[in-house]
Formats: structure tokens, C-alpha cells, sequence
């Protein structure tokens, strides 16, 4: 094959890349839009195999081993994308990012490994920002993916002195960047790629649970501009125009998730450095709650005018997606006016709710946005919060220095009656104690999300 | 190549992908990160082109976990991606806005 006609197939499968992104960008077109992205990936994965740049005959060098290690990848991606839980599939998200930079990563020092001493200056610049960026894209990644899976705790992480480590360790790392540019060596590469998987750890650790997605976000624009300085290294056209479309695309999909979030990407950064430490929370553990039964919830919504339910992520670890759909359901035969408040950061991701009661076949018409449903709650009779914290705390208007300051709420408190359906009274994903618990007008249902609906579905079908 | 061509298809690529995301509602957000994100396992073509031409074991063995890292990222993306979107699929509604 040619260059051209290699070089016009790459393009192609680049153009399949930019329609897949525009798609992915409507709802309507979105899977079609995922299609062609695959489509175009599939293509350019072909045609490498049938074209060989130095004139060299084909078929390529080491072809067993490319195709094993195909298969070998095929085999532990496909049943993990295939198996896991709705809930659970940020943390994919973030492994799949991760594994991402570490392979850019590994191709830049491979290809470095065998240029050596050829290498130009241009080329070593643009390994070693491979390198780094890939590096702190992995293993800042599997710092995220541990937060949401919670085997490691989700608040901000911070040590004394914690700044002066990171910027000390920044610093380390850039020196030893200009330290292989000039040497030029495998020894200051290795040191290198350890260093910044240090910084990618340190520069996770200090953000907060809900800030996380955020990050996911960054790093994978950073992992997109892995993949372009590496189709530099490799002179090859499609990685580079990949790369900066990913790189291009996740900076703009990461301030707009921010600022759903009413976050600057500074403060999620490095907010955990400035925000005021929280005052003791262990007073307010033994304040007064009010809890009630299936029934008392099931007698409130009965004569309630209208009811809005605010899932968040409890619901998606109850999966009580189908049970809450019965309750509307069972509360609109009734002639009792229901909606769905959307928060668009509840769960663990932006549109996370959007998602799971797709699932469950809520008519979009009953999902109004935050912005939509907020003036509504002061004609509102009882708003049921479903598995939600954060994204109904009072405290992000309230409390100036609390982590989630400024982040816009669903304003329940407007609302006559408030339904918590909680597991305990942990606080939520933040970890902020939430004011709105010891309201009078708060009535709390303890238990799994899935099991109080169905308690209450069953205690409002006999009234 | 021509370093003026590389930085010409960088600052173009750059716009596209400012364009393309630039009005995208909130609901599509995950999905859209989690596309893009298959999207950059193509490092795949890069993965492989240096295995072709790896010269000592450590270099292929480096390249071979380099490609099964990829092919994680580029296949497991695309699957988890429609599986998120499977969801949007039946409605009768219309369009969410």
C-alpha cells in the first residue's frame, strides 16, 4: 500500500473521529455518533497492518505477538465494559483513561528506546511531555478509580506541608525532563517516568469526592495530548489529529462540567489547599431527627397536590430505578402532579440519573433540569429525596469555605415536606453534614432505597 | 513531515474539537467523556507500529503490554460508551432538551 493511500485512510478514519464526537453531542445522534467512532478506530487499526514505512515486506515484524496481545486486550476489556454495574461506571471510565496515558506512555519510550542516540531534540521534547503527561494520566487515574470505588477514602487527602511536597516534586520532575533532553539516556527516562507517577498520585490525592469526575475529565484531554505528541514522535497524521481532538474537546468538556458543578477548575484543583478547615461535626451527631414509617410517607404523598422525587446516588446503588417508576406511576393514576429534579452532577457523574431512569423507561417529559424545577418547589408539597446529599445541601449556599460552596442546589427546602430515604445518616459523597436533615419539615425513612419504595408503593396502593 | 504541516493540523484540530462539544447538555456529559475517551485508544496504531519495529525483548515486551493496555482503552471504551447510551434508546417523549 502506498503512503497516499495509507495516509488518505487515516484521514478518513480521523474525519469518522470528529462525526463521532459531533454525534455524541445530541442525544439523538449519540449512539449512531459512537458507532462511527468505533468504525473509524477499527479502520485505522487495520490498515496498519498492511503498510510498512521503511519498505520493509510485509506482513509486520513480531506479528504473533501484536495479534496475542490484541486478543489478550479484547479479553479483558469487552466482558468488563459488558459486566459492569451502572453504578460503577465512572470508575470504568477512569481505568480505561488510565490504561490509555500508560500505553502513550509505554510507545514513547519504546520508540525512544530504539531511536537512541538518532533521536533529534524535537522528537526527545516531545517523548519526554509523552512521558510525563502519560504517566500522571495513569497513575492519577487509578487514584480516581480508588475514590469511587471507595477502597480508599473519597474526602480530600491533605499532609502538612502537602503543597510544598507536590510543587517540590512538580519541580523534580521538570528538571529531570531537561535533564533527558540533554543526557539523553534510559536511566534518566526510567527516573523520569517515575517521578511523574509520583506527581500524578500527589495531584489527585487532594481532591474531594465530588470533584472527582472533574479530574476524570482532565485527564483524559491530557491523555488525548499524549496520543498527539506521540503521533509526532511516530510521524503518524491520525494520531495526531486524535489526540488533539480529544485534548481540544476534554478541556471544554471539563470546564463545562465544572461549571455545571459551579466549580472554577482551579478550586477543584487545589481547593483542599485553601478551603477553611470544616468546624467539628460530632455536635450536630446527636441533634434530633424525625423518621417515619412507609406508611406516614405513603399517607403524605397521598394527599399531596404535587411531589417532586430527587434521585441521586443511592438509588443507583439500589438500583430502585423500576421501584421509584412504580411510585410515580402509581402516584400519577392518582391525579398527583409528578416530576423528576434532575441535579445534573447527582450520582457520580454529570447525567449519571439521566442515564438510569432511561433505563427504567421514565418518560423524559417527567426529567425537569435543576434550572427548570427550582422555582417550582414553593408550590410543591412534598419533595422526596431519593439516595441524595450533596446536590440538596443547603450548606453550598450557606456556608462560605465548605467544600461544595457555590455548587448550585436543588432547592428542596422550598418545599412543604421533605422525604429523606437514606441508608444512615452519613453524610454525603462530600462529606458535609447536611442542614437540612433537622429541619421540622424532614421526615426520614432509614433503610435501602429499593426496600423503603417498595414498602411505601405497597402501603399507597391500600389507602 | 514538514513541522509547519504538524503544527497546522495541531491548531486545526484544536478548533474542531473546541467546535464539535462546545453546546453540549449536561445529560450528555458522561457519555460524551466516555466516547472521547475510546477515541484516544487508537495510541492502539501507535502501539503496534512500534512493536513492528521493537529490536530487543525489552522493547517488545514493553510494545506488547503497550498494546493490550490500548486495545483495553480503545475496545472497552467504545463497549461501555453504548452501553450507556443503550439507555437513551426507546422513547417516546421526544427529544430530551
Amino acid at each position: 500500500m502506498s503512503y497516499f493511500v495509507y495516509s488518505l485512510i487515516g484521514l478518513a478514519a480521523g474525519v469518522c473521529f470528529i462525526l463521532a464526537l459531533k454525534g455524541l453531542s445530541t442525544p439523538k445522534t449519540a449512539r449512531r455518533g459512537n458507532m462511527i467512532g468505533a468504525i473509524g478506530a477499527t479502520i485505522a487499526t487495520v490498515v496498519v497492518f498492511f503498510y510498512s514505512k521503511d519498505g520493509e515486506s510485509l506482513p509486520l515484524n513480531n506479528l504473533g505477538w501484536i495479534l496475542g496481545a490484541i486478543a489478550v486486550g479484547v479479553v479483558i476489556g469487552v466482558p468488563a465494559a459488558r459486566k459492569v454495574q451502572m453504578t460503577q461506571m465512572p470508575q470504568l471510565v477512569a481505568l480505561f483513561n488510565g490504561v490509555g496515558g500508560g500505553a502513550a506512555a509505554l510507545v514513547a519510550i519504546v520508540e525512544y528506546l530504539n531511536l537512541g542516540e538518532t533521536a533529534s531534540t524535537p522528537v526527545v521534547i516531545a517523548t519526554v511531555f509523552t512521558v510525563i503527561v502519560g504517566c500522571v494520566s495513569f497513575s492519577g487515574s487509578i487514584i480516581t478509580f480508588l475514590k469511587l470505588q471507595e477502597l480508599m477514602t473519597t474526602r480530600p487527602v491533605v499532609f502538612p506541608g502537602g503543597r510544598f511536597v507536590i510543587a517540590g516534586t512538580l519541580a523534580t520532575t521538570l528538571a529531570a525532563a531537561v535533564w533527558v533532553v540533554i543526557e539523553l539516556g534510559t536511566n534518566p527516562l526510567l527516573i523520569l517516568a517515575a517521578l511523574s507517577l509520583l506527581f500524578g498520585v500527589l495531584f489527585v490525592l487532594p481532591v474531594g469526592g465530588a470533584d472527582v469526575p472533574i479530574v476524570i475529565s482532565l485527564l483524559n484531554a491530557f491523555t488525548g495530548l499524549t496520543v498527539a505528541a506521540s503521533g509526532y514522535v511516530l510521524d503518524s497524521t491520525l494520531l495526531i489529529i486524535a489526540g488533539t481532538l480529544v485534548g481540544a474537546s476534554g478541556t471544554i468538556l471539563t470546564r463545562l462540567m465544572a461549571e455545571a458543578m459551579g466549580r472554577s477548575l482551579f478550586g477543584t484543583l487545589f481547593g483542599a489547599f485553601t478551603a477553611k478547615q470544616q468546624e467539628a461535626t460530632g455536635a450536630a451527631e446527636d441533634r434530633p431527627v424525625r423518621s417515619g414509617s412507609p406508611d406516614d410517607v405513603a399517607i403524605l404523598l397521598n394527599y399531596a397536590r404535587r411531589v417532586v422525587i430527587v434521585p441521586g446516588f443511592g438509588l443507583a446503588v439500589a438500583q430502585a430505578q423500576h421501584t421509584v417508576r412504580e411510585l410515580a406511576d402509581l402516584m400519577l393514576a392518582k391525579g398527583i402532579d409528578v416530576a423528576y429534579g434532575i441535579h445534573p452532577v447527582a450520582g457520580r457523574m454529570p447525567g449519571h440519573m439521566n442515564v438510569l431512569l432511561a433505563e427504567a423507561n421514565v418518560p423524559y417529559d417527567q426529567l425537569a433540569e435543576m434550572e427548570e424545577v427550582n422555582p417550582t418547589f414553593a408550590q410543591t408539597d412534598v419533595a422526596i429525596v431519593i439516595g441524595a446529599n450533596d446536590v440538596v445541601n443547603p450548606a453550598a449556599q450557606t456556608t462560605p469555605g465548605c467544600p461544595i460552596y457555590g455548587m448550585p442546589i436543588l432547592e428542596v427546602a422550598n418545599a412543604a415536606n421533605i422525604i429523606f430515604l437514606k441508608r444512615s445518616m452519613r453524610p454525603g459523597f462530600a462529606g458535609i453534614e447536611n442542614e437540612l436533615l433537622f429541619d421540622p419539615k424532614t421526615m426520614l425513612l432509614f433503610g435501602d432505597a429499593k426496600a423503603s419504595l417498595t414498602k411505601v408503593v405497597s402501603a399507597l396502593k391500600n389507602l | 513531515m514538514e513541522p509547519i504541516a504538524i503544527i497546522s493540523i495541531f491548531v486545526l484540530a484544536v478548533f474542531v474539537g473546541f467546535e464539535v462539544v462546545s453546546k453540549v447538555s449536561s445529560t450528555l456529559h458522561t457519555p460524551l467523556m466516555s466516547g472521547a475517551n475510546a477515541i484516544h485508544g487508537v495510541i492502539l496504531v501507535g502501539a503496534i507500529i512500534v512493536a513492528d519495529h521493537s529490536k530487543t525483548n525489552l522493547e517488545l515486551g514493553l510494545a506488547v503490554a503497550a498494546i493490550i493496555l490500548a486495545t483495553i482503552n480503545m475496545v472497552g471504551g467504545f463497549v461501555v460508551t453504548d452501553r450507556m447510551l443503550e439507555m437513551f434508546k426507546p422513547k417516546k417523549g421526544g427529544e430530551n432538551k
